[in-house]
């Protein structure tokens, strides 16, 4: 049944401008944690991504940008491969972390090596401790506990607003608090790259800056891809910013020359407002 | 316009006042029963009442100790039935099982929960009480505890559905297996709608008369062992209510009293630990 779909979907593919602007934007000199080539993606029948080629640089910022349904956040959740959770949703295509390929990997090993935080804060029904030593508990960390929570709730900028009430509900803290604590938690088992998926979109501006500047500090410790509807946002925190529509790589580039000089009309018509 | 206006507000008046009336009368239900019981069977509750057996047919006094016991050994048989097969049971079905597999068994809990409990006291009749022959304790906990199923099924699973997909995505984000993401995460997030299910199952059962008077039968003394007759609360209201003294009319309002008091505590108590740990706030 798919082969007869299959055909018909390579020929609807526009000219892959996607993979040509790539290639432009991150020259070889820049290494890649992550090589996404050729993906394609079905729920059910439905296709959401046509053949969408980027690489992710370690150590910078990398923003995925475009309007509603898009495929940004599907993009996203295929680097951990969240979208597995999903019934019948379908991945074609090659996605690799440090050159392996993650489809032939243990799903619960690829998702401690890239962490993901979500649109709204999910803390657990748990105190603020145990929210970030979720994920060394599952992973079963010989690391020392305490330690390990409190380094993870440093490096999310939340250490010195909880310290003295690490046992209280992690309800009790404000929305933004609450994301930097899910921050912290995906912090907390090393991960290598760091996936958020519109991570201030429930904020206030002032959580939504102090996320922002966050995340800048942050690619010192990993790399970072993040979805988000703001452009000034993917304007101020990204190295490299990728522009979809329709499930298609649209324009990748550095995020200067991005906003400044796009290379593809479309993503002028977006960035100026024109739609989306 | 005026007129209009006068009429709009007439209206809401009225289904303002309606619908409090509605209100009162349904909690006032309640207080008239409890009031009802207090005034009938509030004088034959005392000390004995919990500590002695029945007193022979022409004897006034005695107690109901043997069916205070009989309906807890009930009560907790049924439990050890209804509230693991029925918690298991919703997570398969909210979080394992496809479309037409959870249809079918949500079809049938509510079918089952629709049964007349007089049929499942048939069924546990034919199905413990004949093999053993005996009434006991045994085939009344056994009917108790089917009848517990359904009810701790179907509301567990919607406690389970309710939890907030994101939650179970955090976990598994954090490289959790999906088993591992139920047992710490979705469970303690639902707990308390779990918890509170189980007492309503609890409840419900504890009142039952039907399925009981062709298993556990009754028993005017101390059941001699789980495979023997034994008295239950519910079972001696009816026995007593129908009899033609004075006394045990007495004795069946106070049982029915004692029934409704212990059912309130097993609340109050639920309660009391659901007010501690981490609820997940209604967004």
């Amino acid at each position: 049944m798919h082969a007869s779909v299959r055909p018909a979907v390579t020929i609807n593919i526009t000219p892959n401008i996607g993979s040509g602007a790539a290639s432009q934007a991150t020259p070889a000199a820049l290494p890649m944690r992550m090589t996404i080539s050729q993906v394609n993606f079905y729920y059910g029948t439905k296709q959401t991504l046509f053949n969408v080629s980027l690489g992710i640089a370690t150590n910078k910022i990398t923003a995925l940008i475009g309007p509603s349904g898009c495929g940004k956040s599907t993009l996203l959740r295929t680097l951990n491969r969240m979208h597995e959770i999903v019934r019948n949703a379908r991945l074609e295509g090659e996605i690799l972390l440090d050159g392996q390929n993650i489809l032939a990997q243990d799903v619960t090993q690829l998702r401690r090596r890239v962490g993901m935080v979500f649109q709204r804060p999910n803390p657990f029904p748990k105190s603020i401790f145990d929210n970030v030593a979720y994920g060394l508990r599952v992973n079963g960390t010989k690391l020392p506990m305490a330690e390990a929570v409190e380094k993870s709730l440093r490096h999310a900028a939340l250490w010195d607003e909880v310290k003295d009430h690490l046992h209280k509900s992690a309800y009790e803290l404000s929305g933004g608090q609450q994301q930097r604590l899910c921050i912290a938690r995906a912090l907390a088992v090393e991960p290598e790259v760091l996936l958020l998926d519109e991570p201030c979109s429930a904020l206030d501006p002032i959580s939504t800056a102090k996320i922002e500047e966050l995340l800048v500090q942050l690619k010192e410790l990993c790399t970072i891809v993040t979805v988000t509807h703001n452009m000034q946002q993917a304007a101020r925190i990204s190295d490299f910013t990728a522009f979809l529509l329709t499930g298609q790589l649209i324009e990748f580039n550095p995020t200067p020359q991005l906003f400044t000089k796009p290379g593809d009309p479309r993503t002028e018509a977006y960035i100026t407002g024109r739609f989306g | 316009m005026n007129s209009r206006l006068r009429w709009r507000k007439f209206v809401s008046n009225f289904m303002l006042t309606m619908t409090g009336i509605c209100a009162v009368v349904a909690v006032s239900v309640l207080f008239f029963i409890l009031g009802y019981l207090v005034y009938h069977g509030g004088t034959s509750i005392n000390w004995n009442f919990f500590t002695k057996l029945p007193t022979p047919v022409g004897e006034t006094g005695g107690g109901m100790a043997n069916a205070i016991v009989g309906s807890a050994k009930l009560l907790l048989l049924a439990s050890l039935i209804g509230v693991p097969i029925g918690f298991f049971g919703a997570i398969y079905l909210s979080e394992f099982s496809g479309g037409t597999v959870a249809f079918i068994v949500r079809y049938a809990a509510d079918l089952l929960n629709g049964v007349p409990s007089i049929v499942i006291g048939i069924f546990a009749y034919d199905f413990v009480v004949l093999p053993f022959k005996h009434f006991s304790t045994f085939a009344g906990g056994f009917a108790l505890g089917l009848m517990m199923i359904p009810i701790t099924l179907r509301s567990t699973e919607g406690f389970l559905h309710a939890v907030p997909r994101e939650l179970r995505e955090g976990a598994m984000a954090l490289g959790a297996s999906k088993s591992r993401t139920i047992a710490t995460v979705i469970v303690p997030a639902a707990y308390r709608g779990i918890l509170t299910a189980m007492l309503l199952a609890f409840a419900r059962v504890a009142g039952e008369t039907a399925p009981l008077l062709f298993t556990s039968f009754g028993n005017r003394f101390w059941s001699p062992g789980w495979n023997q007759p034994t008295a239950a609360l519910p079972e001696m209201i009816f026995r007593y209510a129908l009899a033609p003294y004075e006394d045990w009319h007495r004795q069946a309002w106070a049982a029915g009293l004692v029934l409704l008091g212990l059912i309130l505590v097993v609340n109050i108590i639920a309660r009391g630990i659901l007010a501690r740990g981490n609820a997940v706030p209604r967004s």
